[in-house]
């Protein structure tokens, strides 16, 4: 009789009980259900649509700046410099964490209101908690003559475009 | 008359309306007390008696009880100003400006609610101070304590969220930097500001995501976690005392026997 129950009981042990069956369905078909609810939940999050400003500005006319001027287009947040060498625009959003900053004309810097970082006119970092300098952004001339820049492409410094 | 007023009351509690609402009833033997407790939705949270010197101010120095108080004035006044606040951006800084010199006692209700917003985040620290310094954070209370940060980090995004609604300048730039710290996770810091503001920017769906965090998900979230935290001073067997202070009433003391877990 004992015997019996030890050459059974191994067998029984390697089968899947009803219970334990049931148990890994249900936690299973769960793991799923609540994935599937992150991923409704991520995408239902994420606007597809955006009503945001498009990234492409236009400065106007490039006759309109004058040798030696930096400009601060406030609503759309760039400066538009001419020195001798050329045009460029720079983003005014402070690398440090997002505030708006502003040209110190006196002073001959551009000064970020927050926390305190300076940048030159070219957008060197001169001073302060900034981590990089302020990005060059594209900037071409329309076939009507406006200076055109887009935001959304970084380029490197120090391309001036010349008319 | 007095004797009057009592037998009508005294009648009103034997009407069958009375007692199918308040079963138990009052009464000054030990059990109806102990049932006025614990048969009531709001006070069954707590423990059904407490020994005295709990009570005392020198034990907590009401500091969680008064940081209650601050959140259920926040609750009044915040669902007041939402009767005149739109969360939409040409509407809501010329509301809170209407609340302010156009509603009547607009200024006071919101005023009211931003001192009480201060004050509950200072006392909310002062109560997590007190708790820390006291030890009352050690077992069997440890886990009250972390449920005791939880709802510092709600009381602290309330606070945030809060900012942004006058959508005024100081709100604006406040909540870029805040959002921009945010991106500086790692890896998945860029999407949780986007998924944050509902954008790139500070804008409309900012304004609308924070609206509702502030007025539905987080005060929600506090209530559930402040029934959590206080059913859990019952549990872990009231409130903390030393056992070295001294009892001042030591007769009361032992009068009122510690009380059973229910």
């Amino acid at each position: 009789m004992a015997e019996e129950k030890k050459t059974t009981r191994p067998e029984t042990e390697q089968e899947i009980s009803r219970r334990s069956f049931f148990t890994k369905m249900g936690l299973g078909s769960l793991g799923i259900a609540s994935a599937g609810t992150l991923a409704f939940a991520y995408r239902f999050l994420s606007p597809n649509v955006l009503y945001e400003a498009s990234p492409i500005v236009n400065a106007g006319q490039a006759e309109s700046y004058e040798v030696n001027s930096v400009t601060l287009h406030v609503k759309s947040a760039i400066y538009l410099v001419r020195l001798p060498e050329g045009f460029f625009s720079m983003s005014a959003i402070c690398t440090h964490l997002g505030c708006m900053t502003a040209w110190k004309q006196d002073l001959g810097i551009i000064a970020c209101p927050c926390h305190g970082s300076h940048f030159s006119r070219e957008g060197k970092k001169l001073a302060g908690p900034a981590p990089k300098p302020l990005p060059w952004l594209k900037t071409w001339l329309s076939d009507d003559g406006d200076l055109m820049v887009d935001r959304s492409i970084v380029i490197h410094p120090l391309q001036f475009l010349r008319i | 008359m007095a004797g009057k007023i009592d037998d009508y009351l005294a009648k009103l509690e034997r009407t069958r309306v009375w007692r199918s609402v308040f079963r138990g009833g009052t009464g000054s033997s030990t059990l109806r007390r102990a049932l006025a407790i614990q048969q009531n939705v709001f006070l069954h949270l707590f423990s059904t008696k407490v020994r005295r010197r709990m009570l005392r101010f020198n034990a907590t120095w009401y500091l969680g009880t008064l940081t209650l108080g601050t959140f259920l004035i926040l609750v009044t006044t915040g669902i007041l100003l939402m009767l005149y606040y739109r969360p939409a951006v040409p509407q809501a800084y010329a509301d809170v400006k209407d609340l302010q010199f156009v509603v009547s006692s607009g200024l006071f209700l919101r005023n009211l609610h931003r001192w009480a917003a201060h004050t509950m985040v200072l006392l909310a620290f002062a109560h997590l101070f007190r708790v820390f310094y006291r030890g009352a954070y050690r077992p069997p209370r440890e886990f009250n304590w972390v449920i005791g940060i939880v709802l510092l980090m709600i009381t602290l995004l309330l606070s945030y969220t809060g900012y942004l609604l006058p959508w005024d300048q100081l709100a604006y730039w406040a909540i870029t930097v805040g959002s921009n710290i945010s991106a500086t996770v790692p890896v998945i810091g860029e999407k949780v500001r986007f998924l944050m503001l509902g954008g790139h920017q500070v804008n409309a769906n900012a304004l609308l995501r924070f609206y509702v965090l502030h007025c539905v998900i987080l005060p929600l979230a506090a209530v559930l976690f402040i029934a959590v935290h206080f059913w859990h001073i019952r549990k872990d067997g009231g409130l903390y005392v030393r056992q070295s202070e001294p009892v001042r009433e030591p007769a009361k003391e032992d009068e009122s026997v510690e009380l059973e877990k229910v």
